[in-house]
């Protein structure tokens, strides 16, 4: 089972992102159980969700205690909740930001290989195709880059089945722009 | 046709399959996205021959039900929580007239304190009124259990309701099989009322009946709940040869047959309990009882019969003292020597997890138990309290001392 | 058909009988084949004015329905005193939910009907004012805003009657009840208490409201007869005296409805869609001395002036309020 734990605050499609997740994981046949956060969730709050890959049925339903891959949308989040609590030490770690680890004031707080680490532009990326803020769709792509667990173009049709449009579209594009620059750096680093 | 959807999502489909003719609605936390499904489906056409009403209260919500239902429609709502209460009058109001009403509760604590998360108090807070109760234990339960509903409803001219954990359920996203249109009709044909309001032969319903009669009709409610016993598993039969899962019934078990300990639940709390099961060595069974109205007293006490204990988890509590779903089953093991403990868990929301459940376990088999026990209860933080309570008198309240006291949300350690 | 301009005043008798008209001129109940609808053998106490407002008014609607009602009915005398178990005295399909949620029913029973095809078939929603202004407001409102098919009539007889005269919201200042006692200079019932529901009714803009009286038959029939012919909600409110409840002698029941309307206590109105469509005049106003006086429930009032007064403010109200002495047209 892999599982996978995404924060962030209300507003920044966490709640999608589990959904189109465990919906990217039903395309390729395989079972997945998304669960969104039951906070209240104002615009704002630190909210969490949850998604559960396997490929036989899924019986288990605490909340994702020792996440496989841990999602940070938001990196203002650092000071406000331990996200990182149970984070798998073969675990990987996705943060939405432009900056470094160091920057950000959590290399204290991590205990994973380097190349398990990812921060994402996906703000950016976000602004460049959508438009809009959300970073959510875009750091699919970088999961599925970075660990294979679901394919790129699940995620792209998951994002379709649920954002059918212009909306999707643009969507897509920016999940497939962070699974391009992801997999070019995990390149990049292989010839090194 | 399998999906990929919210679990109140399948149920607006299921009930959708039904052909239901009237539909009255009111939101709360955790059915709303049932009712909004629903109302969208009448909308759009997809749901034809449906009135879909916007009620005032919950208590409109099911006299509407009542009434429609009374007139021959087939008529279905949901609620939960603090709406449950809110229409308890017409809860029982719907059994003593023998209604087939069917009602999917999202299963949510009752307050005050006020919380809108997941436990089963407000379906047992109605256990003794009279409607049928069953427990579904994941989404594709949720989905079948819908549509043998109305059929066990419409045979028997009970109302039944249909409980499924609130959030954990209703706003999970998995994989859901569907049925299509013409296995439904297939399985559940029109509504044939039994008592109508028709001009063409008036009667009245609803009349007054004094002591000379009154033991009468109740205990005939309480036959009829006995011969449901009956009907529930030949219903799950039926449904089962048409599209081929075992999704109702009276009881499921997991692994009891050389258990030595088993634990008996409702709901979805079963799917952790199972997966921490296999994670573990010792001779531990699970129980989940899917109807709770009526109660299957033979069917758990068989199961049981050759086991030395039996914990009953349970997500809701009678307060003062302990275990409702406990003191249900003691009765069916009754004159035995079988070991009992009450395990409170869930309450409000609170996440079951397998660590949790491994050290109950490892409790269970040593017989270290209390007789009730509260699963993950903060001990200091409730000693705290007590010891608040003996030296003030003006304590304040119990829900915001108790609040302060759990402290802030953790940060992450960052230096 | 000629329209025959019969005037008759009704001086020392109190019948509501119609022979002097044509037949088609007559009250339903004037009919050897009217329905029926609450039948004989029902144990409402002597003289009660509910049981005559109940009968009058389904009767009519049936009769504009060729037969086709069901009615739902509210907790209550109405309720109680037509069911004994084993009995019934409804001849039309009937159903006794709750105190509270009558016109809830109704609502029900009516979606049942659209969805059904068979919107042919009316729905009557009715309770006593306890169920209607009290217990049973919240549906009620909710029934109005969704404009359901229900005509809901509330007979009024200004307190819970049937568990032992219990003060409502339509019980009027000064009255005695159960829970109004009056003591000493303080009266029963407060004065500056009380709902209207027909005008809240009315501010619901619903397609038809109305207050009628037992005293005037033609006057209720007709306005049943105007509620059926529109769809939508509907409100009746009926004036009926109980004499047990009121300290009234059984015989005095229609006499007391026509004194509250010729008083201004009970002013006749009907109304469209938030607009009084129109009124009735009263045709020779009397002190409501005169009609409180045969109720003992009033014998603390009658004997203080400064209560005699405010009852006679709202009155006067009344009739400035609804023009009831103005001429019509």
């Amino acid at each position: 089972m892999f599982q996978v734990r995404i924060h962030g605050r209300g507003g920044q499609g966490v709640v999608s992102a589990a959904e189109i997740l465990s919906v990217a994981a039903f395309i390729e046949g395989k079972h997945s159980q998304a669960i969104p956060s039951f906070g209240s969730e104002r615009m704002g709050a630190p909210v969490v969700s949850f998604c559960r890959i396997d490929d036989k049925p899924i019986r288990l339903r605490e909340p994702i205690m020792e996440p496989d891959a841990l999602i940070v949308q938001d990196p203002t989040l650092f000071n406000a909740i331990d996200v990182f609590a149970g984070l798998s030490k073969n675990g990987y770690l996705l943060i939405n930001s432009k900056r470094s680890i160091e920057e950000l004031g959590i290399a204290n707080a991590i205990y994973l290989p380097e190349d398990k680490v990812r921060l994402v532009p996906a703000t950016e990326i976000a602004l460049h195709h959508i438009k809009r803020p959300l970073p959510n769709a875009v750091l699919l792509g970088a999961l599925a880059a970075v660990t294979g667990v679901i394919q790129i173009d699940s995620v792209a049709e998951a994002i379709a089945s649920k954002f059918p449009g212009k909306i999707g579209d643009f969507n897509i594009q920016a999940a497939e722009a962070a699974y391009k620059l992801l997999t070019h750096n995990n390149q990049e680093e292989l010839t090194c | 046709m399998l999906k990929q959807i919210e679990g109140s999502h399948g149920v607006s489909e299921a009930v959708a399959l039904c052909r239901p003719e009237v539909i009255c609605a009111y939101p709360i936390t955790p059915q709303t996205h049932i009712v909004e499904d629903l109302g969208a489906l009448v909308k759009s056409g997809k749901l034809e021959n449906c009135e879909y009403i916007n009620v005032e209260s919950e208590f409109a919500a099911l006299s509407v039900g009542i009434g429609s239902s009374a007139a021959g429609a087939r008529t279905y709502t949901a609620t939960a929580s603090q709406g449950m209460l809110f229409m308890a009058e017409a809860v029982y109001n719907a059994s003593g007239l023998g209604l087939p009403i069917v009602m999917t509760v999202g299963n949510r604590s009752i307050g005050a304190p006020i919380n809108i998360w997941n436990d089963q108090s407000d379906s047992m807070s109605m256990r003794d009124a009279g409607w049928i109760q069953l427990f579904v234990e994941d989404n594709q339960q949720a989905v079948d259990i819908h549509i043998q509903a109305f059929k066990i409803a419409e045979t028997l001219s009970l109302p039944v309701m249909v409980c499924m954990d609130g959030f954990i359920l209703t706003h999970a996203i998995e994989g859901i099989n569907v049925p299509d249109q013409k296995q439904v009709d297939k399985f559940l044909p029109s509504f044939v009322p039994r008592q109508i309001l028709d001009p063409e032969n008036p009667i009245s319903i609803g009349a007054m009946v004094g002591p000379e009669a009154f033991t009468e009709v109740r205990y005939l409610a309480h036959q009829k709940q006995k011969e449901a016993l009956k009907l529930i598993p030949k219903i799950n039969e039926d449904f089962k040869q048409i599209f081929g899962r075992d999704s109702g019934g009276l009881i499921s078990t997991f692994n009891v047959d050389d258990a030595d300990t088993v634990i008996v639940t409702l709901g979805s709390v079963i799917g952790t309990i199972q997966e921490a099961l296999d994670e573990q060595d010792e001779n531990i069974g699970a129980l989940t009882i899917r109807s709770f109205r009526p109660f299957p007293l033979k069917a758990i006490r068989s199961a049981l019969k050759n086991v030395k204990r039996v914990v009953v988890f349970e997500k809701c509590f009678a307060v003062g003292i302990g275990g409702i779903v406990a003191n249900n089953v003691r009765m069916a093991l009754s004159g035995t020597n079988i070991e009992v403990y009450e395990v409170i868990g869930g309450l409000g929301g609170r996440p079951i997890t397998r660590k949790s459940l491994h050290k109950l376990f490892k409790d269970a088999v040593k017989d270290n138990l209390e007789v009730v026990t509260f699963l993950d209860l903060k001990k200091d933080v409730v000693e705290r309290e007590l010891k608040r309570e003996k030296e003030l008198i003006q304590s304040g309240s119990v829900a915001e001392n108790v609040l302060r006291d759990g402290g802030v949300v953790s940060a992450a350690k960052t230096t | 058909m000629s329209h025959q301009q019969v005037k008759f005043y009704q001086t020392g008798t109190l019948t509501v009988g119609n022979r002097l008209l044509d037949a088609e001129q007559r009250t339903v109940q004037a009919t050897i084949d009217r329905s029926n609808s609450l039948d004989s053998g029902h144990r409402a106490c002597q003289g009660c004015g509910e049981a005559l407002g109940a009968r009058y008014a389904i009767d009519t609607a049936m009769r504009e329905t060729n037969n086709k009602v069901i009615a739902a009915n509210a907790t209550g005398c109405l309720e109680v005193f037509t069911t004994p178990y084993p009995e019934t005295s409804w001849t039309l399909p009937w159903i006794h939910s709750l105190f509270g949620n009558a016109p809830a029913i109704g609502t029900g029973i009516a979606a049942a009907m659209k969805v059904k095809g068979r919107e042919d078939i009316r729905v009557i929603a009715q309770g006593g004012d306890g169920g209607t202004t009290d217990i049973g407001f919240g549906c009620l409102s909710g029934m109005f805003e969704r404009n359901d098919d229900v005509l809901y009539i509330c007979y009024d007889n200004q307190g819970y009657m049937n568990t032992g005269v219990q003060r409502s919201s339509a019980t009027p200042g000064g009255a005695r009840t159960a829970t109004t006692m009056p003591v000493g200079p303080e009266p029963g019932a407060e004065f500056d208490k009380g709902k209207n529901v027909p005008l809240i009714a009315m501010a619901h803009e619903i397609p038809y409201v109305a207050t009628a009286s037992i005293d005037r038959l033609h006057d209720l029939e007709a306005k049943v007869k105007k509620a059926m012919s529109f769809r939508g909600a509907r409100y009746i409110q009926i004036f009926v005296p109980c004499p047990l409840g009121w300290g009234s002698a059984p015989a005095q029941t229609v006499n007391l409805a026509r004194l509250a309307v010729e008083s201004g206590i009970w002013p006749l109105f009907e109304g469209e869609y938030g607009e009084i469509t129109s009124v009735t005049n009263i045709r020779k106003q009397v002190p409501v001395e005169e009609y409180l006086k045969p109720q003992r429930r009033f014998a603390h009032v009658v004997k203080n002036p400064e209560q005699l007064s405010a009852v006679q403010a709202i009155a006067d109200r009344n009739i400035r309020k609804f023009s009831l002495l103005e001429e019509q047209e």
